[in-house]
């Protein structure tokens, strides 16, 4: 019962936060509005016995992906929306048909799924868990994707200081 | 009763009993404690008129706080205006869930057995849920700073966002080489490690790491460049009156507090009594019990004591200085210090 309702309070939060991303004219509420969702999303992992990941999703997307974010919202000090409303209304006629077909998409698959698994009360998503699996059946793609990383980390430190010994 | 409510009923209780009755008294005395403090550094006398030894000061200031006009600028946005006080508290006051105060007492409440632990949640990612929530502390500076509409504000919020993603990273790799001793994420565990020996002597380099990176995660001096009064007027809390701008000190307290005490917990063995002191003594349980939280109580004091020293000893660093020590000496030492744990955890 407790579950059920901490379910809907959550998903409504994800979805009302969602609304609020692509509705506000103002990107810094559609970037808090974003992270509303994201932690009601980590919510709903945690019901789902995935400790691990709820907490990795509010370090990471919370706590530094949507941080740096609104440090470039700030910096650029984006105005051109909330000045003028309407002004990317063609966009409609892309958006809404893609998001139609991406909802009907997820809804097939998620009532494909509810027919035939449902939810156990599983240790699967806690951190003994996890580390187990990284570290012995899934090894060597996180290592590869530890390398995938670093390449691009050094990518980016090449490029933004070579940008600086033109500018001087 | 049913064992489920019994728990939710606990924990509510830890909870009241937590934020109520130690963080909020806590934070009254740590700003009577800063302004004697500093006045004692700085070779004065200090508050000491209200009631003894100046003890009702802070009651004093928060009652002229409550008093104080309320503006709210005409140029603010006001919905983000009004929520950033509350959106800074928030996680200052979450990361003291998973603190453990104490060891476990198991007692009889009515005729089930029950185990009271002196922690309000025993998460087995404890460590991460603090990395995490930490890491959420800088929307309420950046929210504030950016809602009003301010460029000393504006700046305060920009400098805050930038200094506390570098100085996360140093702080998780510090707190990487403690969980890597103590194999588990979980804080009582972690304390349990260091029975015999404490994390700081185990782990020196960590600790300096840790110890500076929380500095700088809870913007106090030598790191306070969101709030830096003499090139920002005020930083982030500016446009800030009455009990909204008390709220951005409160936080600030707060966040001392959370971080002395995990400092505390991770590196100086927690509710731990040191040199089997406890064991020797003999006592009933129930004194045990309270003996151990006492020494959680004076190490977290301690390190409260320190924050307001070097506060009022330091002087400030310019912002390239920062991101310099930041990025260019904290990270790889970090780095460096992960890898001497896992030479010496291989080794012995």
């Amino acid at each position: 019962m407790l579950q059920i309702t901490l379910f809907y309070i959550f998903a409504i939060l994800a979805v009302l936060g969602g609304i609020m991303v692509i509705v506000h004219r103002n990107p810094i509420y559609s970037a808090l509005s974003l992270i509303l969702t994201l932690f009601a999303l980590a919510g709903e992992y945690v019901l789902l016995m995935a400790h691990f990941i709820a907490i990795v999703h509010i370090a990471v997307y919370a706590g530094a992906i949507m941080v740096l974010f609104l440090f470039v919202i700030m910096l650029l000090n984006i105005r051109i929306e909330e000045r003028a409303p309407g002004a990317f209304r063609y966009m409609v006629y892309i958006g809404v048909p893609m998001a139609a077909i991406l909802f009907l998409q997820l809804g097939y698959l998620a009532f494909q799924g509810f027919k035939e698994v449902y939810v156990q009360n599983t240790d699967v998503g806690t951190v003994e868990r996890i580390g187990q699996a990284l570290f012995s059946k899934y090894v060597l793609p996180f290592e590869i994707t530890s390398i995938l990383l670093v390449v691009a980390m050094v990518g980016a430190v090449y490029l933004s200081k070579r940008k600086l010994e033109i500018v001087e | 009763m049913n064992p489920w409510l019994l728990e939710a009923i606990l924990a509510l209780i830890k909870i009241v009993v937590v934020v109520f009755g130690v963080i909020l008294p806590l934070v009254m005395m740590l700003i009577l404690a800063e302004r004697r403090v500093s006045a004692f550094i700085q070779n004065r006398l200090g508050p000491n008129r209200v009631g003894w030894q100046g003890m009702l000061q802070p009651v004093a200031d928060g009652l002229k706080f409550l008093f104080k006009e309320d503006v709210i600028p005409g140029h603010v946005d006001r919905f983000l205006y009004l929520i950033a006080p509350g959106i800074i508290l928030f996680p200052a006051i979450m990361t003291f869930a998973v603190v453990p105060f104490g060891d476990q007492l198991t007692t009889y409440i009515g005729d089930t057995l029950v185990t009271i632990k002196f922690q309000i949640a025993d998460l087995n990612v404890g460590v991460l849920y603090i990395v995490a929530i930490a890491s959420l502390g800088v929307y309420g500076l950046v929210v504030g700073g950016y809602s009003s509409n301010n460029k000393y504000s504006m700046l305060g919020g920009l400098r805050s966002s930038a200094q506390m993603i570098s100085y996360e990273l140093p702080m998780g790799l510090a707190i990487i080489s403690v969980v890597m001793m103590s194999g588990s994420l979980r804080l009582q565990d972690i304390v349990v490690d260091q029975y015999e020996v404490w994390n700081v002597f185990r782990q020196p380099l960590g600790f300096i790491i840790f110890l500076v990176a929380s500095f700088a995660e809870t913007n106090r001096l030598p790191f306070d460049l969101p709030e830096a009064e003499q090139e920002l007027v005020g930083g982030y809390h500016t446009e800030y009156s009455s009990m909204k701008f008390a709220s951005f000190f409160l936080a600030e307290y707060i966040n001392m507090i959370t971080a002395s005490a995990l400092i505390a917990t991770l590196f100086f063995g927690g509710w731990h009594v040191p040199f089997g002191i406890l064991e020797a003594l003999n006592l009933p349980v129930l004194w045990e019990q309270i003996i151990q939280i006492l020494s959680f109580s004076v190490k977290t004091l301690f390190f409260l004591f320190f924050f307001i020293w070097v506060r009022w000893t330091l002087p400030r660093f310019r912002y390239d200085q920062l991101m310099n020590l930041g990025w260019k000496t904290m990270v790889p030492l970090g780095l460096l210090n992960i890898v001497l744990t896992a030479i010496g955890i291989a080794i012995f």
